[in-house]
């Protein structure tokens, strides 16, 4: 009996010390990484989205129809900017399931950047006029 | 390399993704533009490489190396005739990162820190959401979409009584999901990976009953969609560049869609839930094809040698013969003769935005002599031989005249206006649309049967000898 009481005891001075040495880690990386939580934030990132997709229309609507596919494939590639996302997740010490998660998302979106460029440049490349 | 550094890249990034995409709006400068953005997503990697946190370079070059080299031998390898698979295929890759980056985000020591903390971060989980769904959406649409244009045998056409009824239920249950992810963020792997599921198969399911003309929609959808995935995993990373980039891309889908459905006068929403209104009082093939008059190949060059203008408009049939390299040496031969030729292009023609421009950019015919259909229609009075080669409903007239029939109201190119009319086809089988063209049996339409290729080959032999 008295064994068993020392021991939950001890767990909980072990709980008490994971939960500072918690607490301790998350104030660090509070600290560090700049927090992205909050409501001016938040629409800070909604404003250069909407603005972005106001650009992108603007832009694209100025493309002629013969260039469309060469646009598809171009703009394709560019979504393949995912490309830093996975190679920020998959760099950072982030233990081997997020490591396996990030390595699969860099082949996928490399595939898809390079492969994307090259084939939207030969594509390109065919598009001449005899002058 | 600071933080604020890495972010003075990314801003150079975006600009010159900017500057990329206005290049193409100009063939002579779309070349610059397309090396642009590559330069613009080189910059981006390599200040991301810089960034504090990464610690093992050698792992992340050898994902690199292996995505690299798959890309490159596809995009080299691929023929012009399978680009719209090829487009499918990289666009469900980019979905499929979007998922990973986010479920490895989820898997990360800074997600399970915060929850820990017990802070409020009900905006990066909805993102996070957000970026798992559309990308696994995204992820399966194009790999069925993949295998319906490369005609893979597994994938049939499937479409069955409350097919409606599931794919809202699955919508529905996948942003449930995202919700209780939001809501429980101590369970927001488990949540997120069933929410991929389900999206997945919702992803399947939407695009499985869409079939053949509707493909240029479904893919242009796609498209948008892997942008606004790529947006979404900006917001889960804090990250403007994904943000720009991806907001870019799904505007560009986004218009393209609209063109699409536009050019064949549907709602997106009849084409997802592929809707086709029913031709009530449509003609019976044995009325419409009542004079039907067939062609030679000798006689068509007897046609052309008299004419000085001839119109070619090219369909999805000139891609499936490979004909675009015969079209180029009749048009090359036409020309040495002082006979005028031009192409109207429809917009739907073929399975993906622009998919006729660039088979006959590929078999070196000038892009200029490459005319939208207004163009093509306000001078078709003076043209003397139409060629319609592989084209079914976007020539056929009942769009005009018939209001019940269901390409009711969708503009075509009006060869019947044309003074003869040549259409070279296997066969009177109808189009996607299922109905009769009453142009074959038109008084100014000869019809020639046969394979296009062939077809335009003995064209060009007749005229050549004559």
């Amino acid at each position: 009996m008295l064994f068993s009481i020392l021991a939950v005891q001890e767990t909980v001075a072990e709980v008490d010390g994971t939960v500072e040495t918690l607490a301790k880690v998350v104030s660090a990386v509070t600290e560090a990484v700049p927090q992205s939580g909050g409501a001016a934030h938040l629409i800070l990132l909604l404003t250069v989205f909407v603005l972005a997709v106001f650009l992108g229309i603007e832009i694209i609507t100025k493309i002629p129809p013969t260039l469309h596919t060469p646009l598809m494939s171009g703009s394709n590639a560019i979504s393949g900017i995912t490309l830093v996302g996975a190679v920020l997740a998959t760099g950072a010490d982030n233990g081997p399931w997020a490591t396996i998660l990030g390595f699969s998302a860099i082949v996928f979106a490399t595939m898809n950047v390079v492969g994307g460029f090259v084939v939207t440049n030969r594509m390109l490349a065919m598009f001449r006029t005899k002058k | 390399m600071s933080p604020d550094l890495i972010d003075l890249s990314y801003l150079l990034a975006a600009s010159l993704f900017i500057i990329g995409l206005k290049g193409l709006t100009k063939p002579r400068t779309a070349v610059r533009g397309n090396l642009l953005s590559a330069l613009a997503m080189l910059i981006a990697v390599a200040a991301t490489l810089r960034h504090q946190d990464i610690v093992g370079v050698t792992g992340l070059l050898i994902a690199v190396g292996i995505g690299s080299f798959v890309g490159t031998i596809l995009a080299l390898k691929i023929e012009m005739t399978a680009m719209p698979q090829l487009v499918a295929l990289f666009n469900g890759l980019g979905g499929g990162a979007s998922v990973l980056v986010a479920g490895a985000y989820l898997a990360g020591k800074e997600f399970s820190a915060r929850v820990a903390s017990g802070a409020c971060f009900t905006d990066v989980l909805t993102a996070t959401a957000a970026s798992g769904l559309i990308g696994a959406v995204t992820l399966s649409g194009s790999l069925v979409a993949f295998a319906k244009l490369q005609e893979l045998k597994f994938v049939k056409d499937v479409s069955f009584p409350g097919q409606k009824l599931l794919n809202l239920f699955l919508a529905v249950g996948a942003i449930g999901l995202g919700w209780m992810l939001v809501t429980q963020p101590e369970h927001a792997q488990a949540w997120y990976w069933v929410m991929a599921c389900v999206a997945t198969g919702l992803g399947i399911l939407l695009v499985i009953s869409i079939g053949g003309a509707d493909m240029p929609v479904v893919i242009a959808l796609l498209n948008s969609y892997s942008g606004l995935a790529a947006s979404a995993t900006g917001f889960v990373l804090n990250n403007n560049l994904l943000i720009i980039a991806g907001a870019l891309v799904g505007a560009s889908g986004l218009i393209l869609t609209r063109i699409m459905c536009k050019a064949m006068n549907r709602s997106l929403g009849a084409v997802l839930f592929g809707t086709m209104q029913s031709g009530g009082t449509s003609l019976s093939d044995e009325e419409v094809y009542t004079s039907v008059r067939s062609t030679s190949a000798d006689e068509v060059a007897m046609m052309l040698e008299v004419s000085q203008n001839v119109l070619i408009v090219p369909g999805y049939g000139m891609a499936v013969a490979q004909a675009q390299h015969a079209v180029r040496d009749l048009t090359n031969l036409l020309l040495n003769r002082d006979v005028d030729v031009q192409f109207g292009i429809h917009p739907v023609a073929g399975r993906m935005p622009g998919h006729m421009n660039v088979l006959l950019a590929e078999a070196d015919i000038d892009y200029e002599r490459l005319k939208e259909m207004d163009e093509v229609n306000s001078t078709m009075d003076q043209v003397d031989v139409a060629i319609v080669l592989g084209a079914n409903d976007v020539v056929n007239p009942l769009a005009r005249t018939d209001p019940n029939s269901p390409i009711a109201g969708m503009p075509i190119i009006d060869v019947d206006k044309a003074r003869t009319v040549i259409v070279i086809k296997r066969s009177l089988s109808p189009g996607f649309a299922g109905i009769a063209n009453p142009l074959f049996a038109a008084d100014n339409t000869l019809m020639l049967f046969g394979d296009g290729k062939k077809a335009i080959t003995e064209i060009t032999k007749a005229f050549d000898d004559a």
